[in-house]
């Protein structure tokens, strides 16, 4: 019974089925959403409203012509995609959405809230990979300017999700999620971390404002501008379930979790993960692209100084609660 | 890093018409920018020299799609000076009217291009959406959306009823509405005034000595417009104001064209209020005494010049049309010297470039040698089925009796 537990936990919900639909829906709600914050009408022929243009892409991406660039290192080249797939969906794992009985599920352990943030810095090591693999000088520009930009982001980002745990006490996704339902109050005091949580989530998808490494205007595809056919669609749905386990994360540190079992749990989940994705959407409609420098001194500048100050607004409060 | 050559087009996303910047990076600054043109031929002056001057009225008006009133106009005023005619006031002012009318379509398209290319689609949505109420303008007025066939010899072929202009003045009050939100949006939005601002410099002097023209060089605050320093048509009765800014970067072009904007606004609704009562075009002659012309126009991208040469017949011995997008170049090479990789696509729209407006030859040069030579189309013909051969393929005669033959069979 415990190994189809856990099967079902790894292929259905919350594992690989759920997350394959469920970030193709995700995408979906971003198209709309962006395509309406445009006075545009979006996806709106694939199924109900378009539903499900976003997986028609996939597949019809899966079916075309998988060229791999001569100078390319093949295997590489070929490997990466299936790999940053692997990765975000490993790190879909962790989070506490596992409902099926009271206690904690068996993949939550002291600092799993270290390894998802690790899991998910990893994607974008694939994309330096990939842009650098493929030997096309848009790509290679595109390479260095995520690698750039990852020292940009990362350190706000890490930052902005250690206060909630230092408030809770612990480095653990679950109980986090569990301190802040038992004193919801205490998530307003996370607020700016939240803000800088979300803006950096934002820079790690590489969307609008920060879609500097494929900038099209500027540099064509960026790191994917060699890319077609599977090994695209793969990274494609890597770019959506990345999003999902980034909202999935700022909703289990910053919004308390998902509680309620197997239905309210997954109710949660949905409609916490889409107002984050909601306020992403809103970030990319309403800004233009920036430039690689102020990008970075724009986190170093900015988000940085104020993750810091959240954290010491964290541990003032902390004491002050003792 | 080394320094390293790239070429920027011909294909490319940022351009949506075919040229070839060679750029030299060192790392991702621009050190040298090497301007390659001739990818997109037409042979529009050739054709021009064979047609009668009222075809080559539709002719010019098909050299660019976005100002093509401009070119017709230009063309229009140069040969009507041949012809020793006076068009009557009320044509003059339908025509400077549409041509006013134009110049607010193209500026509001340049300013959702400028907000695309700087990763902005939100910007550059909105305003093509308004940009929808100029194209309606155009259609009521001409019955055309962009090529609005509104010119001919000696004034203009269609009226405007007092009903038009109540809705072109309805219309209107709704642009100018909308033309203030992104005004304030294109000056102030953090994130796009921090990608324009300082980016793609132009000095005074610099824009002076390179001829630069039109929003470009009013940009870098000099008061250069054509509409003033050479009125045209009737500019010289209605008032208005040449914008200008003294920043000289891509943000002041953006401020020049928005006050422009409202410029023509007010000029637009001017034109209609003092419309003058009478006809609207005078009998043109079929042929021209032998003379030449040069005609100027401030076309929405700068000065637009077309060199006219009659020989007594119906149709012009050379027709020499200088496309405001030429005369940029040589400043946008300077503006892209120094910058950064992704300013180069903000800097280059920033001069509203309309390519295929500016072709104009084409040269074949020698990839391994560099060497340039002019060769007959024969000689091309030639040398491109030698390439053919050389790649392994067999040319066959195509007979296209038996191609019918074989279709034949098949049905």
């Amino acid at each position: 019974m415990d190994i189809l537990k856990t099967l079902l936990y790894l292929f259905v919900y919350p594992g690989l089925l759920f997350l394959l639909i469920y970030s193709t829906f995700c995408e979906w709600f971003d198209r709309k959403l962006y395509a309406r914050f445009q006075n545009r009408m979006g996806p709106l022929h694939t199924g109900q409203s378009g539903i499900l243009q976003p997986i028609a892409d996939i597949i019809k991406l899966l079916f075309k012509e998988d060229i791999v660039p001569e100078k390319a290192d093949k295997s590489i080249f070929s490997a990466l995609p299936v790999f940053g797939l692997a990765i975000v969906c490993t790190a879909a794992l962790y989070l506490p959405v596992w409902h099926y009985c009271k206690e904690a599920s068996f993949n939550s352990f002291p600092g799993d809230l270290i390894v998802v943030a690790f899991l998910l810095s990893l994607p974008t090591l694939i994309f330096f990979l990939a842009g650098w693999h493929s030997t096309n000088f848009f790509a290679t520009i595109g390479a260095v300017r995520v690698l750039t930009m990852l020292f940009g982001y990362e350190v706000p980002l890490l930052l902005a999700l250690l206060s909630p745990a230092i408030l809770a006490d612990s480095w653990r996704l679950s109980e986090i999620a569990v301190f802040y339902q038992i004193n919801p109050c205490l998530l307003l005091a996370n607020i700016l971390g939240f803000c800088i949580a979300v803006i950096t989530l934002q820079a790690k998808l590489e969307r609008v404002p920060f879609d500097i490494p494929h900038a099209e205007t500027e540099i064509v595809g960026g790191v994917f501008t060699e890319y077609s056919g599977k090994k695209l669609a793969f990274f494609r749905l890597l770019s959506d379930i990345e999003m999902v386990v980034g909202a999935g994360l700022i909703a289990t540190v910053f919004m308390g979790g998902f509680p309620g079992g197997l239905w309210w749990g997954l109710l949660n989940f949905v409609i916490k993960t889409l107002i984050i994705v909601f306020l992403l959407s809103a970030i990319r409609a309403a800004c233009s692209r920036m430039r690689i420098d102020q990008m970075v001194s724009f986190s170093w500048r900015y988000l940085a100084p104020l993750a810091v100050l959240q954290i010491f607004i964290v541990i003032l409060l902390k004491g002050f609660l003792k | 890093m080394e320094e390293f050559t790239v070429p920027i087009g011909p294909q490319h996303p940022a351009l949506k018409e075919p040229i070839s910047l060679r750029m030299t990076f060192d790392g991702e600054v621009v050190k040298h920018v090497d301007v390659r043109l001739g990818y997109n031929h037409r042979g529009m002056e050739k054709m021009a020299e064979e047609r009668s001057y009222i075809q080559n009225l539709y002719l010019t008006e098909r050299i660019c799609g976005i100002c093509s009133h401009s070119h017709t106009t230009c063309f229009a005023q140069g040969v009507e000076k041949l012809m020793e005619i006076e068009p009557p006031k009320r044509g003059l002012y339908i025509r400077t009217l549409v041509a006013e009318i134009e110049r607010v379509h193209s500026h509001l398209l340049w300013l959702g291009v400028a907000g695309h290319e700087a990763g902005f689609d939100t910007f550059f949505m909105y305003t093509w959406r308004d940009r929808e109420i100029v194209m309606d303008i155009l259609e009521s007025i001409s019955g055309n959306r962009v090529h609005y066939a509104i010119n001919t010899f000696g004034g203009v072929r269609r009226d405007i009823s007092e009903a038009q202009k109540q809705t072109i003045l309805d219309s209107l009050g709704l642009l100018k509405q909308r033309t203030e939100y992104y005004t304030n949006i294109g000056t102030t939005e953090p994130t796009f005034v921090a990608r324009i601002k300082g980016v793609g410099k132009l000095s005074k002097e610099l824009a002076l000595s390179l001829c630069a023209v039109g929003p470009t060089v009013r940009a870098s605050g000099i008061k250069s417009d054509v509409r003033k320093d050479d009125p045209y048509a009737v500019y010289n009765e209605i008032p208005f104001e040449v914008c200008t800014a003294d920043t000289g970067d891509v943000f002041g072009r953006v401020v020049v064209r928005v006050n422009e904007l409202f410029e023509c606004y007010k000029m637009i609704e001017f034109m209609l209020k003092n419309l003058p009562v009478g006809d609207i075009v005078v009998k043109a002659p079929r042929r021209v005494k032998e003379n030449e012309v040069v005609s100027r126009y401030e076309a929405p991208r700068g000065e637009n010049l077309h060199y006219i040469k009659s020989n007594g017949t119906d149709k012009p011995e050379r027709l020499k049309v200088r496309a405001p997008t030429l005369a940029n170049y040589p400043a946008t090479v300077e503006m892209l010297k120094g910058c950064f990789i992704a300013d180069i696509p903000l800097i280059f729209a920033a001069i509203d470039p309309c390519i295929c407006c500016a072709e104009r030859m084409v040269e074949l040069v020698n990839v391994k040698n560099g060497e340039a030579s002019v060769v007959s189309f024969g000689d091309l013909k030639k040398l491109a089925s030698e390439q053919y051969k050389k790649c392994g393929n067999k040319p066959e005669p195509v007979s296209i009796a038996k191609q019918l033959e074989k279709i034949r069979r098949k049905s």
